[in-house]
This record gives C-alpha cells, structure tokens and sequence, in this order.
C-alpha cells in the first residue's frame, strides 16, 4: 500500500514534472494541493447531508460571478438603479439570466446554509473539537445576512425601500444612542441616495472580501481538525500502517465525485427555479419591488425576504421596541453558543437519546413556522402564535445545558457505520 | 433515521404551503384572468387595445417597439403603422406625451408606467381593475372602482363597456357597518356586449403581462434545453461516482 501511495505521489516525468518542480521549489503547490484536496481524508459514512457545505461554495461562486457582470450594467444611483435592473433584464445581452441566477442564488444561499447548519445540528459538528470552525461560520453567516440586506436594497424597489427602512429604524429602538446609529447607517435622515451608495460598496467589495477571507479560514480550521461525520466519531482514531485514517477516503476523488452528483441535482432545483419560477410566487423576488421605490406611497404590507423572517417574527411577537429588538438580537446571535450549550456527552443524533431529537424536531417546527409567521399580518392569532413559537425558540436554546446533560446516550461504536 | 425522514417532510409541506399563496389584493375579490400567454393574436390585439386606450397617459418606458415586433411576429411596417403613434423608430422605447408635472395636476398622482404592473400586481388584479369601474356620483371622475377604491383614474373603456353600477349589502355588526360588494348591474349599453368586452380586457391584460417580462417565454424554453443537459449530465456522473467508490468497502 505504502509503495502504490508513493507510486502515485509521483511526479510526471518531462516537462511537466520540470515545471511542477520548478514551482514546488518556490511556492508549496503540490503540498497544499495533497493536504486539502488529494490527500484530505474525510469519513468514507458521508450521507447527503454532507453536501450542503460544498454547495455553498458554488453558490459563493455563482453570486461573486453574477455578481461581477451584473456590477458592469448595473447604476448604483436613486434616480437610475431601477432603470438600470430593467436595463440588464430586457436590453443586456443574457442579462435576464444573469440577474435571476443572483436573485434566485440569493435565497439558495440561505436554503443551503440553513441546512449545512441543521447538518452541523444533526451530528453535533460544533462540538469539540470543532467550536471554532462553527464560530468561523456563524460569523460568515452574520455576513452573509448584512450581504443579502445590502443588496436587497439595491433593485430600489417598493420593498428594497420599504424593507430597508424598516429595519435600519430598528436601531433606532437602542437608548441614547438609537437614532445616531440609524443616521450613522443611513448616512442621511432617511434611506436615500447616500444610503444607497453606501449599501452598493458594501455589497460589492468590503463584505464579498469578508466573507471569501472567513469562508478560507474556515475550510482551514476544518482541514486542520477533519471533518465530523454521521456518527460524530473521530475517524484519525484509527489509522492504517500508512497513516491514512481506516474509515476516511480522499477528498479527491472519492468525496469530489460523490459532491458532483449532489451539485448537479442542486443546480436542477435551481435551474429550475431560475428558468420556470423566478419570482417563486413572489417570496424570492417580491411582487411589490417591481414598483420604483416611492417614499410617499407606503406599502400596505411590507414584509422582509423570506430568509429572514423567523427573526423578523420574533421582533413581532415582543410588544416592546427595545425588548423585541434586544429579542431578535439574541435570536441571531444565540446558536453562536451551541457547542457550550450542548452538554451531550456524544455528538451524533444517533446516539443520543429522545430529548435532543424531541427537542430538534420542536425547534425546526419553530424555525419553519416563525418564518411563516414572518410574512404574515402581525395581528390577532398570528400575534399569539407568534409569541407561543419564540418561546419555545429560545426554550431550545436556554434549556440545552439541562436536558442534553440528562438525555440517556446510547453507546457509540468505535468505528463508523458504512454499508457500501 | 425514521424521525429524520419526518422532520425533512414537514418542512417540505410547509414550504409548499408557503409558496402557494401569492399576491395581495388589499381584500377585494379577484377575477380569474386567464389569458393566454403563447397566443401571439391575442397579445397583437392587446398591444393595439394598450396604444389605443393606455398609452395616452400610461408610458412603458422600459418597452422597446422593436422588442414587441420581434415577439409578436410584427415587421417594421406593422409597427410603425398601427403602433407608434408617437416614436419614428422602432428601438424606441414606449413613452408618454403628457408631462408628468401636468398629469399629476389633472389626476392628483400621475399615471403610473406600466412596463411592470403586470409583474407588480398580477393578471387578475389588472382584469378585475379594468371590469370594477362603477358609477359613483360623488368621485370627480364620476366613477369609482371595487378593485381600489378612490383610483383617480377615470373609465377610459366607458364607451366598449358602457356604465354599471355596484350593488353593495351592508351589514352591521357591533355598531361597526360594513359594505359587501355583490355585484354588477349594466345602466348604459357599450358598443362591446360583456363577452366582447371581457376579451378585449383579458387580451389587453395579456399584453401587459408579456410586457412586464418579454423574456419569458423564451426563458422557459432554454429551461427545459438546461434541464435535459443536467440529467444527462448527472447519470454520468453518478456513473462515475459508482467506478471511483467500488472498492470503498
């Protein structure tokens, strides 16, 4: 085995080899390339849950190269933007497509972290020694939300305005200095043309570098520690005479070709989205923001995107500014402290007992049904209902230290499950 | 694995229960418009119905003639002839003569561009809009509308329509009287009798809603070009998965 691997190590004789080497021998390309790629070895028990980090990864790529074309056409200015996003879907060559892949990766961004962090739920990713690549994504998540917001308000629609001021003004709730915050984001005294300037920047180059540096330090943390699997066993436990982890296969090609699948059945879901429902029934492009933004002419409804709508509930459901804001805060803020608050001694679902899957299956009720209520009217039962679901939300979270400490584990096996 | 499997199906019912609903209509019924996107005669008369009777006041300030030529099989000449009445070329966007400074002293708000109401507000909104003019002595234009009430838009379509007027029940309960539209009675007889007129509305309608979004159409043809491509190229690739794991035991 050990012969083969250096078989295989091998470099290409001839002109190739000479150029591989001549690179080696002045920047580490070869062994970067082994030790996050050919040679990273994750467990060979992956199920597809597994696949939602990858697949945040294309869609970083789609949105950073939409993105780019979409910047050559679009006018960041509040007499010209929405004339201009008319201009890309009707006169750019391909423009059309070009703005329903970033509108349409926009909500699949959110689709496919949310479930990349259920994933990490599932299996107890988080967990050590693991804490810092969750924190690394939380904070790519926080990120991503100001990402989203920055370039929602962009279009200059009804709701890109409306949406915007609405949640800017939220600041405002905070004491003494509420309304210096809000003029400080706003850059003037109501969203304007300032605001949008400002948003554009945002958008387009501070929080794009933010988030490649933080999604590159977190693939770093976690080729350092390795990757978890469904069993939440360490699989650098068990290592061949080779070094190689018994249960673990190569990134490259094995986990590459397995990702290939996933991604391909991805962008099905999403070409199909793209090219048969883009507006999707009015919750990833909002039927009211294909009206110019109008200061004078309040929408009757005015309801955020639906990716944030489980908070946005939350701070509904509060019947005081500042408490619902200091609510919804924490509400974002909260499952940075999962790895501290799950006392579990084992990581994996399978292995734990009914509590945590009871209380899992309860918070994603909760999460589903909050974001439900997010789009609706905040009257009468949906208050009510409201107020119910943002009990249990935090519930899930406060209560963790007590019933996963007191949740009856099952015994975890010292080698992963896999059935070929 | 089992609870698993109900967790992920609840969310998908949800999720599906969510998308189902669609645009808000502020209460007012809505009737069903159903037009007929493919039906290039119908968008024809629509675009001719929209010269005619919208864009005297209503820009589409986004909209190219050429665009509409190209979609509804027009050549130039047709274009030109029956649809631009006021643009000599056909890259010419569709655009109004009416100052707007003007409009919004005449009307009180200035006709809104309707390149996107189609998208903003839906087929049944615009249909219904367009069949709840209603005799209303008190409004300056002298009529009003069950789909929004107090719309400074006159009934531009009076003479196809004719008048009607809205039958509404009141009731009362708590105090608190409430008005409930029930339906139309004709008063005045128009040169178009209802099934006429709601053909013209409905191509009418048809053509805003093209309009709104041109691409459309062709868009869902390249759809399905890109879904064919990426099954074909998924069963590859699932085959080359199944080689590069076969021996992963």
């Amino acid at each position: 085995m050990a012969k083969v691997e250096a078989e295989v190590g091998k470099r290409p004789e001839g002109v190739l080899g000479g150029l591989i080497k001549w690179i080696d021998d002045r920047f580490p390309m070869t062994s970067t390339l082994e030790y996050h790629v050919t040679k990273y070895y994750a467990a060979k028990s992956f199920n597809w849950w597994y696949v939602f980090g990858v697949l945040a990864f294309v869609v970083l790529a789609i949105q950073l190269i939409t993105g780019i074309f979409l910047t050559m056409n679009y006018k960041p200015s509040a007499e010209e933007a929405f004339a201009s996003v008319e201009y890309i879907m009707r006169d750019v060559e391909w423009g059309w497509l070009i703005r329903y892949l970033h509108s349409t990766g926009a909500s699949f961004f959110f689709i496919v972290v949310y479930l990349h962090m259920f994933r990490a739920m599932l299996y107890g990713s988080y967990k050590k020694p693991r804490e810092l690549i969750w924190l690394i994504g939380m904070l790519i998540f926080f990120v991503l939300m100001a990402e989203a917001f920055a370039g929602y308000l962009l279009p200059w629609g009804q709701m890109s305005y409306w949406g915007a001021q609405v949640i800017i003004s939220l600041f405002g709730a905070i004491p003494v200095v509420g309304d210096g915050i809000v003029e400080f984001i706003r850059g003037d005294y109501s969203i304007s043309d300032i605001t949008l300037n400002r948003f554009f920047a945002l958008h387009v180059i501070a929080l794009p570098l933010a988030l490649i540096g933080l999604v590159f330090v977190h693939i770093v943390a976690l080729h350092e520690v390795g990757s978890n699997n469904p069993d939440g066993i360490e699989i650098k436990k068990h290592k061949g005479p080779d070094g190689v982890p018994l249960d673990g296969v190569a990134f490259h090609p094995y986990h590459t070709s397995k990702d290939l699948v996933a991604i391909l059945v991805f962008l099905m879901i999403f070409s199909a989205v793209v090219f048969f429902a883009p507006e999707m029934g009015g919750y990833f492009l909002e039927h009211a923001n294909f009206e110019p933004a109008n200061l004078r002419a309040t929408p009757e409804h005015i309801a955020p995107v639906w990716y944030f709508t489980p908070f946005y509930a939350i701070l509904r459901a509060v019947p005081d500014k500042l408490w619902g804001f200091i609510l919804f805060g924490l509400s974002v803020v909260l499952p940075v402290f999962l790895p501290w608050l799950d006392r579990s001694r084992v990581k994996s679902i399978r292995y734990r007992g009914w509590m945590y899957k009871f209380a899992l299956t309860v918070f994603v009720i909760t999460f589903l049904t909050l974001g439900w209520l997010g789009v609706q009217p905040a009257e009468g039962v949906y208050v009510m209902m409201a107020r119910f679901f943002t009990v249990l939300y935090f519930a899930f979270f406060l209560l963790m230290p007590y019933y996963t400490s007191i949740d009856k584990t099952k015994p975890v096996p010292e080698r992963v499950v896999y059935h070929g | 694995m089992a609870k698993l499997r109900t967790i992920t199906g609840i969310a998908g019912a949800l999720l599906l229960l969510g998308v189902t609903q669609s645009f808000a209509a502020g209460g007012a019924h809505l009737e069903h418009a159903d037009i007929e996107p493919g039906n290039i005669a119908s968008l024809q008369r629509g675009a001719r119905n929209f010269m005619n009777y919208c864009s005297g006041c209503h820009s589409a300030q986004y909209v190219r003639y050429s665009t509409i030529g190209r979609d509804l099989e027009l050549s130039d000449e047709q274009l030109s002839e029956n649809l631009m009445f006021n643009a000599e070329k056909t890259f010419e966007t569709i655009n109004v003569s009416m100052p707007a400074a003007a409009a919004e002293r005449w009307f009180g708000v200035a006709p809104p561009d309707l390149s996107l109401i189609g998208r903003a507000k839906g087929a049944d909104y615009i249909y219904s809009f367009l069949k709840g003019f209603y005799v209303q002595a008190e409004s300056p234009t002298g009529v009003d509308n069950t789909v929004l009430a107090g719309t400074s838009m006159p009934h531009v379509l009076w003479e196809l329509q004719g008048h009607q007027q809205a039958i509404f029940s009141e009731h009362t309960e708590g105090g608190i009287t409430t008005k409930h539209f029930e339906g139309f009675e004709p008063l005045s007889e128009g040169l178009l009798d209802a099934e006429a007129y709601d053909e013209f509305v409905r191509d009418t309608v048809n053509f805003l809603v093209y309009i709104a979004e041109p691409i459309r159409s062709e868009r869902r043809t390249l759809g399905v070009w890109v879904l064919m491509y990426l099954i074909f190229f998924w069963i590859i690739a699932v085959m080359l998965k199944k080689q590069i794991w076969k021996d992963v035991k």
